[in-house]
C-alpha cells in the first residue's frame, strides 16, 4: 500500500508544485526517489509530530497541499489537538497520512499499533476519513485526496498487501464499492482487511454460502446507501476491521444500521476493547485477537446459526 | 507621533474594559498587558490592508494568545478593520467575536488559537512558505509565557531556528503571570532569551508598554540576518485596568463590575 501510495503522490507531485510532503522522521527506502527528484517540495520535520501538523496548517494558509507522514499513532494521536484545531477548525487543505494500520506493526507492541485512529478521528467535523483496502484502491484513493480540497485522514497499511480488485474499479469518496455480489449474507471490509473479508468471503463460498462483499474504503462520509440495501438484499451484516471494535467501521456501520431501523442481524467483528499482552506478526497478533480467517469463520457461523 | 499611539492604547485599553464587564468574561489582564504590542505592530511596523484583509503581500500575524483575544479585536477596530459596534458582540449570544480568536470571525484575523502553543507552528509554516517562495511577507506571533511551558512551542521554536526563518518574528508577552501563579514559581522560563538563542535565534528584552523601546527594535528586524527573532517584552500583567487586579493572578479571572469598569476607564483619561 506504501509503494502505490508514494508512486502516486510522486506522480501527481510532479505536476503540482503546491503539494508538499512532511514526514515526521521516517520513510527509509520510500521516499528516497521523490526527495531526489522533488527536494523542494519535502520536509523531514523531525520527530515533532505536534509542530509538523501546525506547520502544515501554516502552509495551506499559504496556498500549499501539505501531507503530513508518519505512524498512525504518531500522526493521528500524538498530534489530536492540532489536526482538531489547526486543520479540521480552520478547514485547511491538509493531507493526514497514517501508515501502519492495525497490526501492520505487530512485534513492534501496542505503542506503534493503529487500531484507535478511525475512532477518535470520525469525531472531527470537517474531516473525511479513507481507508483504502489494497493497492488499487490507495492508488486511487491517494489521487481523490490530493484532488479534494480539505482535511483528509487516509490509512494505510505498510506493505506487501495483494491487490483484491481484478480490475480497476470506479472510486468516488464516500461510496463503497460492490466487489461481489451474494444473498445470504453481507461483509463489509476496510482498510487492511479488506483482504481478510475476501479471504473469509471466498472460504463462505466453498461452504455453499453466497457473500456480498463491500469495500468501505470511505468512513466518513459514510455510504449509507450500500449499507441499507445490503440490509434489504441479505439477511446479515458483518463488519471487519482491524481496528479497535469501538468507534470504527463496525461503529459507524451500527449507528447508520440503528437509525434506519432495519431488521438484519449485524456483527462487528473487529479488535477486542484491550491491549494485547502477546506480540507477534501481524498475522499472529490478528490470531491473538480472534481476526484469522477460521476464527472469523466460526464467529459468522455461530452467529448465522 | 508616541503622543498618538498612547492615544489609540487609551481607547484599546477602554474597548477591552468595557468588552470584559459586558461580557463578564476572564482574560483581561493578559489583553491590557499586551496593548502596546499590538497596537505598534498595527499601526507602525505591519504592512496590512484594513479594507482589503487578505491582500497577499500582507504582513501576517498569528496572535497565539488568543485568550486574549479582545485585546485583537480592540486594535483591529481601532485600525479600520471592522466597525466598533461589532466589539459589543464579544462573548455575547450570537455576537460575532468569540473569547478565543477564531481565524477570519472578523476580517483581519488570520488564525485560530486559544490551545496554547499551536501558534508559533502555524506561523513558522507560513515563514517557511514565504521563504521558499520569496515572498516579501513577514510573519509575527505574539506568544503568552504561560505558553512557553508546551512542548510543542519549543517543537517550533526548534524549527524555526533550524530552517533560519528571518522574516519570522516571535513577539512573547512576558508579564510574569500564568494561569495560576508567577511563572517562576510555576515553570520558571529563565534564563529565557537564553533559552530561544540557544535555539538559533536572535533574541532582545524590550520594556513592552515603552512604544519608543517597542517600534525602535521591530524596525530592525531581523534582528539577525539568518536567524528568527524573539523579543521578549516585559509587560505588567492587568496594567491600565482595574488597580486591585494589576499584577495579580486574579487579572487573569475577575471582570470588572460596572463601577470598577468606570473608574479605572476615567483614570486612563486623566494619565
Amino acid at each position: 500500500m506504501r509503494i502505490a501510495f508514494v508512486n502516486t503522490l510522486f506522480e501527481m507531485a510532479k505536476k503540482d508544485k503546491r503539494i508538499m510532503l512532511l514526514t515526521g522522521d521516517l520513510g527509509f527506502s520510500v521516499f528516497e526517489k521523490y526527495i531526489q527528484e522533488l527536494p523542494k517540495q519535502y520536509l523531514n520535520m523531525g520527530v515533532a509530530e505536534q509542530n509538523m501538523t501546525g506547520v502544515g496548517a501554516g502552509m495551506a494558509m499559504e496556498g500549499k497541499i501539505p501531507v503530513i507522514y508518519s505512524i498512525v499513532p504518531f500522526t493521528t494521536m500524538r498530534n489530536f489537538e492540532q489536526i482538531r484545531n489547526d486543520i479540521c477548525y480552520q478547514n485547511l487543505n491538509v493531507k493526514i497520512v497514517g501508515v501502519g494500520a492495525g497490526f501492520s506493526y505487530g512485534p513492534y507492541a501496542h505503542t506503534h499499533h493503529g487500531l484507535e485512529d478511525i475512532g477518535i478521528l470520525r469525531t472531527l467535523a470537517n474531516l473525511i476519513i479513507l481507508c483504502p483496502g489494497d493497492p488499487i484502491e490507495v492508488a486511487l484513493a491517494t489521487k481523490a485526496v490530493l484532488n479534494h480540497i480539505g482535511p483528509v485522514y487516509l490509512r494505510l497499511g505498510r506493505a506487501g498487501e495483494p491487490n483484491i480488485h481484478k480490475t480497476i474499479p470506479s472510486f468516488k469518496i464516500g461510496k463503497g464499492i460492490l466487489i461481489e455480489d451474494g444473498k445470504d449474507l453481507t461483509i463489509i471490509g476496510t482498510s487492511t482487511f479488506l483482504q481478510r473479508a475476501w479471504e473469509v468471503a471466498s472460504s463462505l463460498k466453498e461452504k455453499g454460502l453466497l457473500v456480498r462483499l463491500i469495500s468501505m474504503h470511505t468512513i466518513k462520509p459514510l455510504d449509507t446507501q450500500i449499507i441499507l440495501e445490503s440490509a434489504r438484499k441479505t439477511p446479515a451484516i458483518f463488519t471487519l476491521e482491524e481496528h479497535s471494535i469501538i468507534g470504527g467501521l463496525g461503529s459507524a456501520v451500527a449507528e447508520a444500521l440503528a437509525e434506519a431501523n432495519v431488521p438484519v442481524l449485524f456483527k462487528r467483528i473487529g479488535v477486542p476493547d484491550r491491549f494485547s499482552k502477546v506480540i507477534g506478526s501481524q498475522e499472529y497478533m490478528r490470531r491473538a485477537n480472534g481476526l484469522s480467517i477460521d476464527q472469523i469463520i466460526e464467529q459468522i457461523s455461530s452467529s448465522l446459526d | 507621533m508616541e503622543k498618538e499611539l498612547k492615544k489609540i492604547a487609551r481607547n484599546v485599553r477602554k474597548n477591552i474594559i468595557l468588552m470584559s464587564m459586558r461580557a463578564k468574561s476572564a482574560h483581561t489582564g493578559g489583553a491590557l498587558s499586551c496593548v502596546e504590542i499590538l497596537v505598534a505592530l498595527y499601526f507602525k511596523i505591519m504592512k496590512v490592508f484594513p479594507k482589503d484583509p487578505q491582500n497577499p503581500a500582507r504582513d501576517r500575524l498569528i496572535f497565539s494568545k488568543a485568550h486574549d483575544g479582545k485585546v485583537l479585536y480592540a486594535v483591529l477596530a481601532e485600525r479600520g478593520f471592522f466597525n466598533k459596534k461589532i466589539l459589543d458582540g464579544y462573548e455575547q449570544d450570537g455576537g460575532k467575536l468569540p473569547g478565543h480568536s477564531t481565524r477570519r470571525c472578523v476580517p483581519g484575523v488570520e488564525a485560530s488559537a486559544g490551545a496554547l502553543g499551536h501558534g508559533l507552528s502555524m506561523a513558522a509554516g507560513m515563514a517557511y512558505v514565504g521563504k521558499q517562495d520569496n515572498k516579501k511577507f513577514r510573519v509575527f506571533t505574539v506568544l503568552s509565557d504561560g505558553e512557553c511551558d508546551e512542548g510543542s512551542t519549543w517543537e517550533a521554536i526548534l524549527f524555526s531556528g533550524h530552517h533560519k526563518l528571518d522574516n519570522l518574528t516571535a513577539i512573547v508577552d512576558y508579564n510574569k503571570l500564568q494561569g495560576y501563579g508567577f511563572t517562576k514559581d510555576v515553570l520558571d522560563l529563565e534564563p529565557f532569551a537564553a533559552k530561544w538563542m540557544s535555539f538559533g535565534w536572535e533574541a532582545k528584552e524590550i520594556d513592552g508598554h515603552n512604544f519608543n523601546e517597542i517600534i525602535g527594535i521591530l524596525s530592525k528586524l531581523p534582528l539577525k540576518t539568518g536567524k528568527p527573532s524573539v523579543i521578549i517584552a516585559h509587560t505588567i500583567k492587568g496594567l491600565g485596568g482595574v488597580p486591585a487586579h494589576i499584577n495579580q493572578v486574579s487579572s487573569q479571572y475577575k471582570p470588572p463590575s460596572e463601577e470598577e469598569a468606570h473608574e479605572a476607564i476615567k483614570k486612563l483619561k486623566i494619565e
